[in-house]
């Protein structure tokens, strides 16, 4: 009986362990086979990014190589100084605007003496002749500047004009007098005409607007447009009274002769497209008011915001393309309401009769010429005078690019940037700009895709969005190594690719599938056949756990 | 004397320069606009609108483009994707031929667009599906949902309005979306198109609260691009032109904006037919568009073969045109807003009609052609679509051109294709079939068929419901699927000759298919859109087959688990259950010996 009661004690002893192992074994099959291919089935695949380069990106500490060569014509420098000429020379300014963000400018001065070609072409009369045929001696990259020092009694700038900024990228600076330090005061003037043809802080912080912020306000009138691949320039004309005016302009020659130039001369920068519709029956969205003193119609500048709303239901977006479009508008008064003119901030009428809204276009207004003889023959035919009207719109494509402004130092002469109303280190200006402009804004985007990524789990990141990320990474990486080795072109185009790589990546539309897929969803298919399946482990788990315990704490009585 | 002479020569050439400079600035756009008012034989009242942009210039050059009347965004939508034709219309409603009569320009209910692309595009499906997805911009309407599995590319049913060298069917693509509904959202960017938008000339009387008050909205963009030749400046229409190298690219664009409403007139005007301009429209006609060169209500006041005047036009027309118009005789009043003498009397127009007697039962003879089509079957596995083609021409046999395009989750046995016409089988004398492709193509089917005179013809073909996946259902998946309407386009002979009109001086109305010759006119015929059940699922079934599933195997895997970890042991029974004591208790009460 004993016998046997200890032969079922043993079989029960047996029993337990069997029990217990397959307990265990079933826990194990579970967590190395079970969980492994659950994860592995409801994986979101995400490739993997370079998140440190993109953190390195957000802290970006620019480095701008300018390369300057001063070139001393003969008799410009006293002899003394002239033998002890330095090859070059660095000058570094730090321009500290935000915790994350600082520019590094860097003058790397080239001395040398003038060749007797130049010297040649310095004793010419005339400074136009003398500009333009520096331009042909020298090779000129986008970027570099080259100054020439002519002696301080030199004919070639007039009196008065101590500076003379060429076309090109070239500038002529009277020496000053031969005084011991003459070397140090030429630096200096050499710097402001190198501040002036390349960057200043001001610019540079207009064009990192979107990451510091300007500290004055009302800077924002100046604003220019964002960078972007591309440009739509459409001319509208506003004839809001067809049954009076039948207007008339020439705008395919004006594109021809004004605009064409000087777009041809931005491609570097941008592509563009222009065209030009007329509308009918378009309205300004305010009245304006009669003025009796000089019975006219005046438009208060402070009403001016509310013009430019009810007139752009008309516009019509682009429809073929992405790019930003530049509106620029020629508003032929109603009848009733002409002549028209804008009212500036102390009551007197503004001379150009037009205004500009920064990032959208220009809008101007073109009265009409009174009735010569009794006409009542309506509609009367208006010509519309383009060569008036393409001054302003030119002279606010600059401003809308930015262009414009540009503090030259006292008694500097600018030459007459001919038909294409820009010259080359204008261009320079502009692109040191938008480089400086598209690298920050890459690094936004990338730091604020890294951040989404990040955050929202659920994101598939396929592989080439990956692939626009790295490639978007790289070049702006090489962008910030070309404007440190002073190769403005090239750190411009690799800016320009990092742009269209990252914007790719952020608007890519896979980023978007899993994204709604809620939580709650998830639990509810999972719960029905995870709580039956786990909770049995889960509890034989427990009873093994508190058995074992248990039968340690027996051994340790025993003892 | 001789002085005098040089002065006169002067003055000459100057004139003369002037003249020419004249001449060099002939505006190379026009904008023309017209109004057609027909009173319908059921009592309603079809308004159809017209405004044709034409431009002499040339879209394909590169560079830079100026738009004076021709709006830039259809502009540079036809430059950018070298679009040769284009024709999207939307409508709400469907337009009863039987009782209506034959439509000047008839859309299928939804929106349909074909386009003709130029022969130098190498990506004609990237490029209709760019296009289609910015005029779903333009025109506010889900174009966008346009994709392989609703276009087709019909062999023979689209021709070209337009020019004539593109024959090549690759270049055509046709997709019709019959669920889309139209409303003020689609009619509002429709008015931007046009020059004098809604402010001035015809256009004053589109008002989006009136227009979806009626029984039949349509509102089209068609832009066929027309040939010129060179020195007399004469459209020419296809068919006139067989042998020229004409391409699109040396053409003059045209810009047709049709808008047609059918007014309720009847139940509006409490029984009474009589209409004027201020009774449907709410608005009367002060101007026309001054940019227009011709602006012109016409009003149909056809006796309709009856002897005596039935109607009676106020204020009293200009002057009087008279057509044939699709094998009928017509008559219309016609008011020229560019006449001053038109506004002399009042200071703006508005035209009235009043019927001379009550007329109840006037018998409209049925149109030559008109169709119908419906589904039939039962349950929710096959069925079968039908559909009727009837002629009524006494004596005159002709081919119709029909085309089919159904959804691929119909799948159609072709095997099952009957033509039967006075029962007897009628064999298309061309037929073009592309099977479907599920979930990429539908199927299309083009057959040429010949109409015996006073005959109806019943084409059926069979089909099955297919099974969708669960994310294919639309949000309302048991209203039913749309069946685009059938298409069926013919030269339909003309009982009374029609006489050949000069292109400048006819209605623009007439002149979209202008006839080739006296003896037949084009009429294209859209039937019904068919409503499809599909056998729908639960779709709350996933959730239901996962809880289920996951039940049995937790039960199987709960047994399973208990049989291998548990140890069994069986239990001497010592004190017993419940049960037992309680049936102890009762016996110890009976005096029995307990259990």
């Amino acid at each position: 009986m004993a016998g046997h009661a200890a032969a079922a004690a043993a079989m029960d002893a047996a029993e337990k362990t069997r029990g217990k192992y397959a307990a265990l074994s079933f826990a194990a099959i579970a967590v190395v086979l079970g969980l492994p291919l659950w994860w592995k089935t409801t994986e979101t695949y995400r490739a993997s990014l370079p998140y440190a380069e993109i953190a390195e990106l957000d802290t970006l500490r620019f480095q701008l190589t300018v390369p300057v060569s001063v070139v001393f014509a003969k008799g410009s420098l006293p002899a003394k100084q002239e033998r002890k000429l330095p090859s070059r020379k660095m000058q570094d300014v730090e321009i500290p605007l935000n915790p994350k963000t600082s520019v590094t400018s860097h003058y790397e001065m080239f001395y040398r003496r003038a060749t007797t070609q130049e010297e040649m072409i310095l004793a010419q009369k005339s400074l136009e002749e003398v500009d333009s045929s520096l331009r042909t001696t020298e090779e000129t990259s986008m970027g570099s500047i080259t100054v020439y020092v002519v002696p301080q009694n030199s004919l070639l700038l007039p009196q008065d004009v101590a500076v003379f900024v060429g076309k090109h990228r070239s500038a002529v600076l009277r020496s000053p007098l031969n005084a011991e330090d003459a070397l140090t005061k030429v630096d200096a003037h050499v710097q402001r005409v190198a501040h002036a043809m390349s960057f200043t802080p001001d610019s540079l912080a207009e064009a990192l607007a979107d990451r510091v912020l300007i500290g004055q306000p009302g800077a924002e009138w100046k604003r220019p447009v964002k960078s972007s691949l591309g440009y739509e320039i459409t001319f509208s004309l506003l004839n809001p009274d067809p049954r009076s005016h039948d207007v008339h302009w020439d705008i395919e020659g004006a594109i021809r002769r004004f605009v064409k130039p000087m777009l041809e001369k931005l491609s570097p920068v941008a592509e563009f497209s222009v065209d030009s519709q007329i509308l009918y029956y378009a309205a300004l969205g305010v009245t304006p008011r009669f003025d009796p003193a000089s019975s006219s119609y005046r438009l208060s500048v402070h009403s001016l915001p509310h013009v430019i709303n009810p007139v752009e239901a008309r516009l019509g977006s682009s429809a073929a393309s992405l790019y930003p479009v530049l509106n620029f508008l020629l508003y032929i008064p109603e009848d009733l309401h002409s002549p028209l003119y804008i009212q500036g901030k102390d009551g007197s009428a503004v001379p150009t009769n037009a205004f500009h809204s920064p990032r959208w276009g220009g809008i101007m207004i073109y009265n009409v010429g009174p009735d010569t003889a009794n006409e009542t023959s309506f509609p009367k035919r208006v010509d519309v005078n383009m060569v008036a009207v393409m001054e302003v719109f030119l002279a606010q494509l600059r401003l809308l690019f930015g262009v414009s402004q540009t503090p030259l130092p006292e008694g500097a002469l600018l030459a007459n940037p001919g038909n294409a109303g820009l010259c080359d280190w204008e261009l320079d200006r502009l692109l040191w700009a938008r480089t400086v402009e598209n690298v920050a804004t890459v690094s936004t985007t990338l730091t604020s895709l890294a951040q989404l990524l990040g955050k929202i789990g659920n994101i598939v990141i396929k592989d080439d969005v990956a692939s626009e990320v790295f490639h978007a990474v790289e070049s702006a990486q090489g962008a910030l190594q070309e404007l440190e080795a002073g190769q403005l072109e090239a750190a411009f185009l690799a800016s320009k690719a990092a742009v269209t790589s990252s914007e790719r990546a952020f608007f890519h539309p896979s980023l978007l599938h899993l994204l709604y897929f809620p939580d709650d969803q998830k639990f509810a298919i999972y719960i029905p056949l995870f709580l039956p399946m786990a909770v049995p482990i889960l509890l034989s788990m427990a009873k093994i756990l508190r058995e074992s315990r248990a039968a340690k704490k027996e051994a340790g009585k025993v003892d | 004397m001789g002085e005098m002479g040089m002065e006169l020569v002067k003055l000459l050439l100057l004139l003369g320069l002037a003249e020419a400079a004249v001449e060099a600035e002939v505006p190379r756009d026009s904008l023309q606009e017209e109004l057609l008012l027909s009173p319908l034989p059921s009592g309603d009242l079809s308004a159809t609108f017209q405004f044709r942009t034409r431009w002499d210039s040339d879209l394909q050059r590169e560079g830079v483009s100026h738009y004076r009347l021709f709006p830039k965004a259809l502009g540079q939508l036809i430059s950018k994707y070298s679009v040769c034709e284009l024709h999207l219309s939307l409508t709400q409603g469907f337009w009863r031929t039987r009782s209506w009569g034959q439509p000047s320009l008839q859309a299928p209910a939804g929106a349909e667009l074909w386009v003709w692309f130029q022969d130098s595009v190498s990506d004609v499906d990237k490029a209709w599906k760019d296009l289609s997805n910015i005029l779903s911009g333009i025109f506010c309407a889900s174009l966008n949902f346009i994709d392989s599995t609703n276009t087709v590319t019909p062999t023979a049913s689209f021709k070209p309005l337009g020019l004539a060298n593109v024959t090549d069917h690759r270049f055509l693509r046709y997709a019709a979306l019959p669920r889309e509904v139209v409303c003020t959202e689609n009619l509002t960017p429709w008015k931007k198109l046009l020059p004098c938008s809604s402010k001035a000339g015809l256009a004053v009387l589109l008002k989006a609260e009136r227009l979806f008050h009626s029984s039949y909205h349509s509102q089209a963009v068609h832009v066929p691009s027309w040939w010129f030749s060179q020195r007399s400046e004469k459209k020419y229409p296809q068919f006139i032109i067989f042998k020229t190298d004409a391409s699109c690219l040396s053409v003059s664009w045209e810009l047709r904006q049709t808008l047609t409403v059918v007014f309720d007139s009847f139940a509006s005007g409490h029984g009474k037919k009589d209409w004027s301009l201020f009774k449907i429209f709410s608005r009367t006609l002060t101007e026309a568009c001054p940019l227009s060169s011709q602006s012109k209500v016409y009003v149909d006041i056809s006796s309709r073969g009856q002897e005596k005047e039935l109607l009676d036009v106020s204020p009293a027309p200009l002057s009087i045109h008279e057509a044939v118009v699709q094998g009928d005789r017509r008559t219309y009043a016609v008011y020229d807003l560019l006449n001053p003498a038109l506004f002399n009397g009042s200071r703006s127009l508005n035209v009235q009609l009043k019927w001379k007697r009550p007329q109840d039962g006037l018998d409209l003879p049925a149109p030559v052609l008109h169709a119908q089509r419906y589904v039939s079957g039962y349950g929710l596995q096959t069925g079968e679509i039908s559909t009727l083609v009837y002629n009524t021409h006494p004596y005159r046999a002709f081919p119709v051109l029909l085309l089919e395009t159904v959804p691929w989750y119909l799948r159609l046995y072709i095997h099952t294709l009957s033509i039967i016409t006075k029962g007897k089988e009628n064999k298309p004398s061309y037929i073009h079939y592309q099977p479907a492709q599920d979930r990429r193509q539908p199927h299309l089917l083009e057959m040429l068929i010949q109409l015996p005179a006073n005959s109806v013809t019943k084409i059926t073909i069979q089909f099955e419901r297919a099974l969708l996946k669960w994310t294919e259902y639309t949000p309302d998946p048991n209203h039913g699927f749309y069946v685009s309407s059938s298409v069926l386009s013919s030269l339909v002979p003309s009982i009374i000759a029609m006489k050949e009109e000069e292109e400048d001086l006819s209605p623009l109305f007439t002149s979209l298919f202008p006839s080739s010759d006296g003896s037949s006119y084009f009429v294209r015929l859209y039937t019904e859109p068919l409503l499809v059940n599909l056998p729908t699922p639960d779709f709350s079934m996933p959730y239901n087959v996962i809880c289920l599933t996951c039940t049995v195997v937790a039960v199987c895997y709960g047994s399973f688990y208990n049989l291998l970890t548990r140890t069994f042991q069986i239990e001497e029974p010592n004190r017993g259950g419940l049960a037992k004591r309680l049936a102890n208790i009762i016996r110890k009460i009976r005096g029995v010996p307990p259990l």
